[in-house]
């Protein structure tokens, strides 16, 4: 009764949420393998063996579009090994992947699960419907059952498994082409992983503005979070949003900046330690999760807050 | 180009939506509005269909209602729509969904299949991808920027660090992200035009897909609670010295 989870690449690893369901799984099962899709194999199968998987069953894209072939050679392997369960994460490939096999072998999917568990021999995953505000637990009946799970719902923490044994899986070639690839750099730390997050919202009032949010977290040693307000408006790039279709961030401390608090932004950060917002409008429903909300202008405020902890 | 467009009516998100207590389901106003992520994906589309000639249909699940959402979107310049409606298809998963929308594109023939990267009311975010397997065509997921030439599609996928730069050729189906294009808003021509197009209603039968509801769906719902919220705390009125409130809890929290 195997538990399988997708992992794949980011930057020449393992993406962190494939990491942190491997840990879940470990906890759930004694069998537990990883499918990686990626090139760096090496590498990923000392850390996918860290994290629990005793195999790690290897798709080589080979700069194509590489879902749909993934989505077969997985089919297939599935209906040999028939494992009880396969858990993806939310990367772009993950739902790509976790999409196009749901449809090829007709299973149905729970989607941006935060739990997940075994009752006997039952899988059972909880998601949050309703911008979060609705708990639902589902029983899977299909085999494999498959689960998206929201990233930071689990902790991920290296065990002291062995490199995970490879087996190659051939693929079938993807019908599009990956031409180009490219980082977009972000200075300072790593949004999921710093202790302080600062974030800008569209009532910053223009992308010169977000030099404020720049500053406030060079000050703090933290990082830069945005609205996907501001990254669809070009202020910032992607990499930088939170929220539903963005990161998932829990740091000790959130500072939000001119954000209203949408529900959609608010699942990637309601989690933080302490929430700290500055809004001019004293009913923004940021205020409802906050611990601290200044009902102010961030042009007049974060400029004093910046001398302030300038003169530290 | 025969464009297709997966456009979902859905109750105004400005409103709290209601679950029925029995079911499960979400409430479904007689009211409802084009899901917000959808215009992005109509937009592409008319972009498209004007630089070459192409028409665009829209395929749309779920209570008909008044159809305000489906004609919002017609307003917009979209040629027709195709509304699947059936007391059967209450409580769908997303694979159910997929089939529906996938048998009604693919009796309608299409070049292109444009959908949102996740809707507002339901974001499962992969009925497009089960889609794009059920008709078996590659998908360019995530897109941030378009273009099309020389018969092939290209696009900047969005990915976690950066994008990519991917290509295929149609017959195809591609995901847009809100940031792709700025979506026009419907001219008051727009909108007069739009009482007049067609729009057929079709059931799941009609399209020989039998299974349908929560029973095709391979998993039950077994619990269904609120989720506690935080408590709001201190909230000041900035007199000048606000700034000072956010230093004192920064030390508290030995952040500085
Ligand atoms: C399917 C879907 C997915 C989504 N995913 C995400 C996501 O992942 N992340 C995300 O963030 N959003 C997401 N959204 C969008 C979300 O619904 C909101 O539109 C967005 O979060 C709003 O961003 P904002 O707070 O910057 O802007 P606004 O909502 O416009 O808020 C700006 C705020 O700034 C305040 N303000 C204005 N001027 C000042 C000033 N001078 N000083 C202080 N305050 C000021 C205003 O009072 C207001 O509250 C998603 C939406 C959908 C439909
Ligand atoms: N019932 C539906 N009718 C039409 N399109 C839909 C429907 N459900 C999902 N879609 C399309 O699929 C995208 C992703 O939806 P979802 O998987 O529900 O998050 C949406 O943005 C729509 O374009």
């Amino acid at each position: 009764m195997a538990i399988w989870v997708f992992s794949s690449e980011v930057e020449g690893a393992p993406s962190p949420t494939s990491l942190e369901l491997l840990t879940k799984a470990r906890s759930l099962d004694t069998d537990v393998a990883a499918v990686y899709l990626g090139t760096s194999i090496e590498e990923a199968a000392t850390v996918l063996g860290a994290h629990g998987a005793a195999t790690v069953y290897h798709l080589s894209p080979a700069g194509a579009l590489p879902a749909a072939g993934a989505a077969g050679a997985l089919a297939e392997l599935a209906s040999a090994e028939s494992p009880r369960a396969i858990l993806f994460g939310m990367g772009p490939d993950d739902r790509d992947v976790a999409g196009r096999f749901s449809a090829r072998t007709g299973t149905a999917v729970v989607a941006n699960a935060i739990d997940i568990r075994l009752d006997g021999d039952t899988l059972i995953a909880s998601n949050e419907i309703l911008g979060g505000t609705v708990r639902v637990d589902t029983e899977v009946a299909d085999r494999p059952g498959i689960v998206i799970a929201r990233p930071k719902a689990f902790t991920a923490e290296p065990g002291d498994g062995a490199a995970a044994t490879v087996t190659p899986v051939a693929m079938e070639d993807g019908r599009g082409t990956v031409l180009e690839s490219h980082v977009e750099q972000s200075e300072g730390p790593d949004l999921t992983k710093a202790d302080v997050v600062v974030s800008g919202g569209r009532g910053l009032g223009g992308a010169d503005k977000f030099e404020l949010i720049d500053k406030v977290a060079g000050l703090l040693g933290g990082a830069v979070g945005a609205t996907r307000a501001v990254v669809d408006s070009g202020w910032v790039p992607y990499s930088h949003q939170i929220g539903q279709t963005g990161k998932t961030v829990k740091p000790s401390v959130y500072i939000a900046a001119g954000i209203s608090g949408a529900m959609q932004h608010v699942v990637g950060m309601k989690d933080s330690g302490t929430i700290i917002a500055i809004n001019k409008d004293p009913e923004a429903p940021i205020f409802g999760i906050a611990d601290l909300g200044i009902v102010g202008d961030v042009n007049t405020v974060l400029p004093k807050l910046i001398e302030a902890l300038e003169a530290r | 180009m025969r464009i297709a467009v997966c456009a979902k009516q859905i109750p105004d998100p400005a409103t709290p939506y209601e679950l029925d207590p029995e079911t499960h389901f979400v409430v479904r106003p007689e009211e409802q509005v084009l899901d917000d992520t959808d215009r992005y994906g109509i937009e592409v589309a008319l972009q498209l269909a004007e630089a070459a000639e192409g028409t665009v249909t829209l395929f749309s699940m779920g209570p008909a209602g008044s159809m305000q959402g489906i004609r919002q979107a017609l307003a917009m310049g979209a040629d027709k729509a195709v509304v699947i409606d059936d007391e059967g298809l209450r409580g769908s998963g997303a694979l159910t969904t997929a089939r529906v929308l996938a048998a009604a594109i693919e009796k309608e023939g299409f070049d292109l299949v444009i959908a949102g990267t996740e809707s507002t009311d339901g974001y499962t975010g992969i009925v497009p991808q089960q889609i794009a397997e059920l008709l078996d065509v590659p998908a360019l997921t995530f897109a941030r920027a378009f273009s099309h030439d020389d018969g092939k599609l290209r696009i900047e996928r969005q990915t976690e660090v950066g994008y990519d730069v991917v290509e295929t050729e149609p017959p195809a189906l591609m995901t847009v992200t809100s940031g792709v294009v700025e979506p026009r808003y419907p001219t008051f021509k727009g909108i007069m035009q739009a009482k007049q197009k067609p729009v057929e209603q079709i059931t799941a039968a009609e399209l020989g897909i039998e299974e349908t509801g929560s029973v095709a769906a391979g998993q039950a719902i077994t619990a269904v609670s609120p989720v506690p919220s935080r408590e709001a705390g201190l909230k000041i009125e900035d007199d000048g010295e606000g700034f000072a409130e956010i230093v004192k809890m920064l030390e508290e929290r030995k952040v500085i």
